[in-house]
């Protein structure tokens, strides 16, 4: 059993492609995501338990330790949705040519960091509610 | 057609392109399996389909979702319980909720089937990520449904 080859057999792919960085970071965005449920279910439950609790729940929430796994979940979103809108295009038959794929690549990287961008700038800077 | 006549010997085929495995007779199947529904197909998509209908649903859930608390004047628990009050608010969070673990559950299943070796680690770890996503459904939609009817003081 252990002496089979394993799939996915990394050493054999060239890591740094496109289609490689931009489908592993799909996979890697979309864990957190799922990681970032416990903290959305989190802050439901809490205001769900009253308004002390919720106060105690708070002031973990908006430990500054945090802000870096809010940016982290941010990022994750940003990312997963555009390059989900992309695999959605991709089913449809469309954009499935080399060339075409390549663009689509570079396009979701820098949609999905300016997306980073507005959000985090909105998160954080206008209001600061998250701190 | 030719290419997957000697199924047996596939060690000296060319490999077939994507979505052309399943093209052409086989010496192992009757032509008749071949042509009758596809296979296992119409069970076999069901995993894809889903994944597909939760993501199509995902992108103006997720989106109003983020819009929708980072417009929030404050994060205090009388303006949140206030805007959970609002009735689309708690429908929406609740099929965010549960469309974002069930999409998350599939997600999840397929990366530790592709990474988790072993068959007892890996049917392992799919229970804990089963009971994990029932959980947190479970809690995210009673804790809507608590606070949306007037239950979180």
């Amino acid at each position: 059993m252990s002496e089979r080859p394993l799939s996915p057999h990394l050493s054999v792919y060239r890591m740094y492609r496109y289609s490689l960085l931009t489908s592993i970071t799909n996979r890697a965005s979309g864990v957190v995501l799922s990681a970032g449920l416990i903290l959305l279910v989190y802050w439901l439950v809490a205001i769900a338990s009253g308004a002390a609790a919720y106060h105690a729940a708070r002031t973990v929430l908006s430990l500054g330790a945090l802000k870096a796994i809010y940016l982290l979940l941010l990022a994750s979103f940003s990312y997963h949705l555009i390059a989900g809108i992309r695999h959605l295009v991709w089913d449809t038959g469309h954009g499935l040519e080399r060339s075409q794929s390549q663009r689509s690549a570079w396009l979701v990287i820098v949609a999905s960091i300016l997306l980073l961008i507005g959000l985090a700038w909105w998160a954080f800077h206008s209001g600061g509610r998250a701190s | 057609m030719t290419k997957s006549s000697g199924t047996l010997s596939n060690a000296a085929q060319p490999r077939p392109r994507r979505g052309e495995a399943q093209e052409g007779p086989s010496t192992l199947r009757s032509p008749l399996a071949t042509a009758l529904g596809r296979g296992s197909a119409k069970e076999g998509v069901h995993h894809w389909w889903v994944q597909r209908l939760t993501s199509v649903a995902l992108v103006p859930l997720s989106v109003w979702f983020v819009v929708s608390v980072l417009s929030l004047p404050s994060l205090d628990h009388a303006t949140v319980t206030a805007w959970l009050g609002q009735l689309w608010t708690a429908v929406f969070l609740i099929l965010l909720v549960l469309t974002a673990v069930w999409h998350s559950q599939l997600g999840v299943r397929v990366v530790v089937e592709d990474y988790v070796h072993g068959p007892g680690a890996k049917a392992l770890t799919l229970a804990l990520v089963t009971f994990f996503h029932v959980v947190v459904a479970a809690a995210g939609v009673l804790a809507i449904l608590k606070v949306a009817l007037g239950g979180a003081g």
